[in-house]
């Protein structure tokens, strides 16, 4: 078994894409969809990895991203946001909360599996 | 004193470009050359009637021939040569320039003037579109959108052995989202049509400005449950500051029924239900939502907004919270408890609800309307609705209820008061 990414993001369709090329190039990939509920989820298993939309039903992903480096199981998790504002501000506050790496919508395959495989190297 | 120095100097060359001898001018204004010869140098001042005649002679605006030209002028050329710090200006010579040619001279400086408001209006407009969160899910919906296809259409184009199975998944996400593409892209449209109607009116109205005040503060002032008058004097627009001091006052008179540390603690105890709350203190509810709306970060109770209308509809304050805002322009989707409530003032309305397309957070509402001031028998009473909005919990089925017709996907609506854009 690859290494377990945990993909939370709310659109149907980028789930499915992610998910594909992302077990297609090995990854084992668990995803969720709710802001509210997605702590309960990364602490059910805790993953290698995890790609984080900022605008979540229930709960913004910075607020997510804040709990996990907050915690010590999922602080040291490489944790890449996604989002659809690239503004400098957002990319501040991503890496400022303790983002790993960020990544604006809309991206391509290539650009997600190239960030994937870095955070995933040791 | 560089005034000074300008409105001779402005007479000598305004003389020398008319070709006019230094004793002809003297003469026609009523002095001797010797003194027209003194203020040419700047070492006599000249103002009132001198100014004038002189002005008319040089064929010059009195204006422009005066010290205040300085100010009125000069200092906007500066700043227009200073915005574009790659053109290359005679830096040293403007006052030449304003004093030689007076005419171009103000045009310029009505021109940065010009430009400076429209650099004012434009970052208004795009602050009011960076700040509005229908505009902002609008948009997110639509690259969110973007996003889906071109993943899918690049897994489609790069995997010559995709199996027949996902390839049609992939198409109909593909045949689904561009579908969705072009509905969230009209959408969009409405919003910006909607918002740049309400800024060809008004760049920043009395009641954007309030909120954003109000929200530099979180919409907490702990002067307020100290007791303490909270003064707005500093807010240029009249409106709004009758308006903030307005909310002060109310807020001022919530806290002395409801005091913090006890509200506090009550609130926690009783899950924030604003029922229970009520009857714990023996006030109405459209008190206890404001008090709820309006705590300090710090004490760890849930998100909340708040919006209040009065008879006729018209949102009078609001404090949005995550995608919950009612339009500023066009009339909010009367689904809304809060106008709901109107129509049987006392009544306490309790609803979860959600809005269409994009926006992904059901909020739980707590509206009433209730009379404002006393009522008698010779005057209709001042009602007002007042609704409590918090993310709902995801067990809550939630009603949907639209931004506003113009821009709502709901169809089969009997609310609808115009066909939607979308």
């Amino acid at each position: 078994m690859g290494q377990r990414v945990l993909l939370i993001e709310d659109e149907p369709n980028i789930i499915e894409a992610i998910s594909y090329i992302l077990s297609k190039d090995g990854w084992t990939v668990h995803t969720h969809s709710d802001g509210e509920t997605a702590m309960d989820k990364v602490m059910q298993s805790v993953p290698d990895l995890i790609i984080l939309d900022v605008m979540l039903p229930g709960r913004s992903g910075y607020d997510i991203l804040r709990d996990l480096k907050a915690q010590e199981t999922t602080a040291n998790v490489p944790v890449m946001m996604l989002t659809a504002r690239g503004q400098a501000k957002d990319r501040e506050m991503a890496i400022g909360l303790g983002a790993t790496r960020f990544m604006t919508k809309p991206f391509s395959n290539a650009d997600v599996l190239e960030s994937v495989r870095a955070l995933a190297t040791p | 004193m560089p005034n000074r120095v300008l409105t001779g100097t402005r007479a000598r060359n305004r003389r020398l470009d008319l070709g006019l001898r230094q004793a002809h001018v003297a003469k026609v204004v009523g002095i001797s050359g010797s003194y027209l010869n003194l203020i040419e140098h700047n070492r006599r001042r000249i103002a009132g009637k001198l100014l004038t005649d002189l002005a008319q002679v040089l064929q010059i605006d009195a204006a422009l021939l005066s010290d205040n030209t300085t100010d009125a002028i000069l200092l906007p050329i500066k700043e227009a040569a200073a915005a574009f710090p790659e053109a290359t200006v005679e830096d040293a010579r403007a006052e030449e320039l304003v004093s030689r040619f007076p005419g171009w001279a103000a045009l310029v400086a009505a021109q940065r003037r010009r430009i400076a408001q429209l650099e004012e209006r434009t970052e208004a407009l795009s602050n009011r579109l960076a700040h509005d969160s229908q505009i902002a899910n609008s948009l997110h919906e639509v690259i969110s959108t973007a996003t889906a296809i071109r993943s899918t259409a690049s897994i489609l184009a790069e995997t010559p052995d995709l199996d027949r199975e996902w390839q049609a998944r992939f198409h109909t996400n593909i045949d689904t989202d561009s579908a969705r593409l072009a509905q969230s892209s009209q959408a969009l449209l409405g919003f910006l049509d909607m918002e740049m109607e309400a800024g060809d009116t008004q760049t920043v109205s009395a009641m954007e400005q309030v909120e954003a005040r109000l929200a530099e503060s979180a919409f907490y002032f702990s002067g307020i449950d100290a007791g303490e008058e909270i003064r707005f004097d500093d807010v240029g627009d009249p409106v709004a500051r009758v308006i903030l001091q307005d909310w002060a006052s109310l807020a001022r008179k919530d806290a002395e029924r409801l005091p913090l540390g006890a509200f506090s603690q009550a609130a926690h105890t009783l899950a924030h239900d604003p029922a229970r709350l009520a009857a714990r203190f023996g006030v109405p509810l459209d008190m206890i939502f404001r008090r709820l709306a309006h705590m300090p970060t710090d004490r760890d109770h849930p998100l909340m907004g708040l919006a209040v209308c009065d008879a006729a509809g018209v949102v009078t304050f609001q404090k949005p919270v995550l995608d919950f805002r009612l339009p500023r322009s066009g009339a909010a989707c009367p689904l809304w408890p809060l106008f709901q409530a109107l129509t049987q003032p006392g009544r306490a309305i309790r609803r979860v609800v959600r809005l269409p397309g994009a926006a992904h957070t059901p909020f739980e509402c707590f509206a009433v309307a209730t009379p404002v001031g006393g009522v008698s028998f010779s005057n209709e009473p001042r009602v007002t609705a007042t609704m409590l909005v918090r993310p709902a919990k995801n067990e809550d089925v939630p009603d949907v209820v639209g931004p506003g017709c113009r821009v709502c996907t709901v169809k089969e609506c009997a609310s609808r008061r115009h066909p939607s854009l979308v």
